[in-house]
């Protein structure tokens, strides 16, 4: 541990490592998706000419009217549901963002093997209990209704 | 000469709230009539209006020296026909993006610190799920009159919040101790390493759970609220502290983030034309900065944010059949 000494410490450099090329990959991962999307290489789920009567709704009602109208599913779209829907250009644009929301847990569980190894017991803890916190808030348990 | 000083401040004042309530009077009345009628005008007028605002927003925020979170909520939901669901979402996503992009340098060059950022970030991120699952079940006006306060506090605290470049800390307390949260930065002004410690751990701490519950519930980025905490109540070095706040960012809004993904508030022809126009905004916004007046942006953001937060309880306000703006 360097945490005295001017530097940056072995777990901010590797936590920095893991960030950036997560951070990189998911923006330009972006850009792709969002180029297919807008050019219509790949048909969306909502009509381009349509998005202005959906984007001024609660999301609950948009959820409701869009699996009305395209899906026809049991339950409208929740939680991670939007995988099965990666076939459609605008719903290709969820995995990116998912990427981003995702990459700081990944630099979580990089750095607490390292941490418990040199006896950093309460950060180790801490990082591994906010590990959890943030998948728990990936898994999709968490989407409630209105 | 007094009075003919005060004169002159409050006509300025004038000046400034004019320019502002000018600047965004087309954008209310496109919106007035966006809402009124079914569809007037082609659906891509309103994702480039996003981005040239956006992008407009980018070189402010630079300026001002604010997060483009802050900016975004209460403008996009004021001005724009979009839902606060999906602005949130979005608001979320820009900040979230912004501290990603930031994080890896900050962290790389000592300035923000992870041992700093770690216990807050847990207390705020968890603190950010329950403010987003609140946020995405409350009704919209209630959220908009919330967030119309939240703005005006945040203005409030922008007029009256010092800043210590490097606060005293006599001794650092026993929490900060145990965790061992210090450490040594180098100032190049001063050409010389500077040790910091930090006291009061506790109750900053505590007041993470406030600004967590904030920034999930309205999806605004929580600089504004950081870097006081850390700052003027933990006692860290103002770099630090700023550096520390951006990087927490990154933390907090991603807990808050995946709760508005996973409840499907992301519409990506709202986030995309976010993203590109305040990326671009602030790397125009970084060049203006050596030529710009700092005190005349700040006055700008303050004025701003003030008209933005206005605007945002009138919105809540109508579902009472009170209209005043």
């Amino acid at each position: 541990m360097k945490n005295n000494q001017q530097g940056a410490s072995e777990e901010m450099i590797l936590y920095a490592r893991v960030l950036e090329r997560g951070m990189y990959a998911g923006l330009i991962l972006m850009f792709v998706t969002f180029f297919i999307y807008l050019f219509g290489i790949i048909d969306p789920l909502i009509p381009l000419e349509h998005i202005d009567s959906f984007w001024n709704q609660p999301v609950q009602d948009y959820l409701i009217q869009i699996n009305k109208e395209f899906l026809g599913w049991d339950e409208p779209p929740l939680g991670w549901s939007w995988i099965k829907l990666l076939g459609f250009g605008d719903f290709l644009n969820f995995l990116p963002v998912a990427l981003l929301s995702g990459i700081t847990i990944l630099c979580y569980l990089a750095i607490v093997p390292g941490m418990f190894q040199r006896k950093d017991h309460w950060m180790a803890g801490i990082a591994f209990a906010e590990a959890l916190i943030l998948l728990l808030a990936a898994s999709g348990l968490l989407a409630v209704g209105h | 000469m007094m009075d003919c000083f005060i004169r002159q401040q409050f006509h300025g004042l004038r000046y400034r709230f004019l320019l502002i309530v000018l600047f965004f009077q087309p954008f209310t009345l496109v919106a007035a009539e966006g809402q009124a009628q079914e569809s007037p005008s082609p659906w891509w007028i309103w994702p480039l209006i996003l981005l040239l605002v956006t992008f407009l927003m980018g070189i402010v925020a630079v300026l001002g020296g604010v997060g483009g979170g802050v900016l975004f909520v209460p403008i996009i939901s004021g001005f724009f026909p979009f839902h606060l669901d999906f602005v949130r979402g979005t608001g979320l996503l820009v900040a979230l993006s912004g501290a990603l992009a930031a994080g890896p340098g900050l962290l790389k060059s000592n300035l923000a610190s992870l041992r700093l950022a770690m216990p807050v970030a847990l207390i705020a991120s968890t603190m950010a799920i329950v403010g987003a699952m609140v946020g995405l079940a409350l009704p919209t006006h209630i959220i908009q009159l919330s967030l119309g306060g939240t703005i005006l506090a945040i203005v409030v605290i922008m007029l009256s919040a010092s800043k210590s470049e490097l606060p005293h800390v006599e001794q650092a307390d026993s929490l900060s101790t145990a965790l061992r949260i210090t450490g040594i930065y180098h100032e190049p002004s001063m050409n010389r390493d500077i040790p910091w410690k930090i006291h009061r751990t506790w109750p900053g701490l505590f007041s993470f759970i406030i600004i967590g519950f904030m920034a999930g519930m309205f999806g605004l980025g929580a600089g504004w609220a950081n870097v006081p905490v850390l700052n003027l109540l933990m006692g860290a070095p103002l770099k630090i502290s700023v550096a520390t706040s951006k990087f927490l960012l990154s933390i907090t809004d991603t807990s808050a983030a995946w709760i508005y993904l996973n409840k499907g508030a992301v519409i990506p022809m709202m986030v995309l034309p976010s993203l590109i126009g305040i990326m671009l905004g602030s790397f125009v916004g970084v060049r203006i900065l050596k030529v710009a007046k700092p005190t005349f942006i700040r006055w700008m953001v303050i004025g701003i944010l003030f008209f933005a937060g206005l605007k945002a309880i009138s919105k809540g306000l109508e579902s009472y059949g009170v209209t005043f703006f």
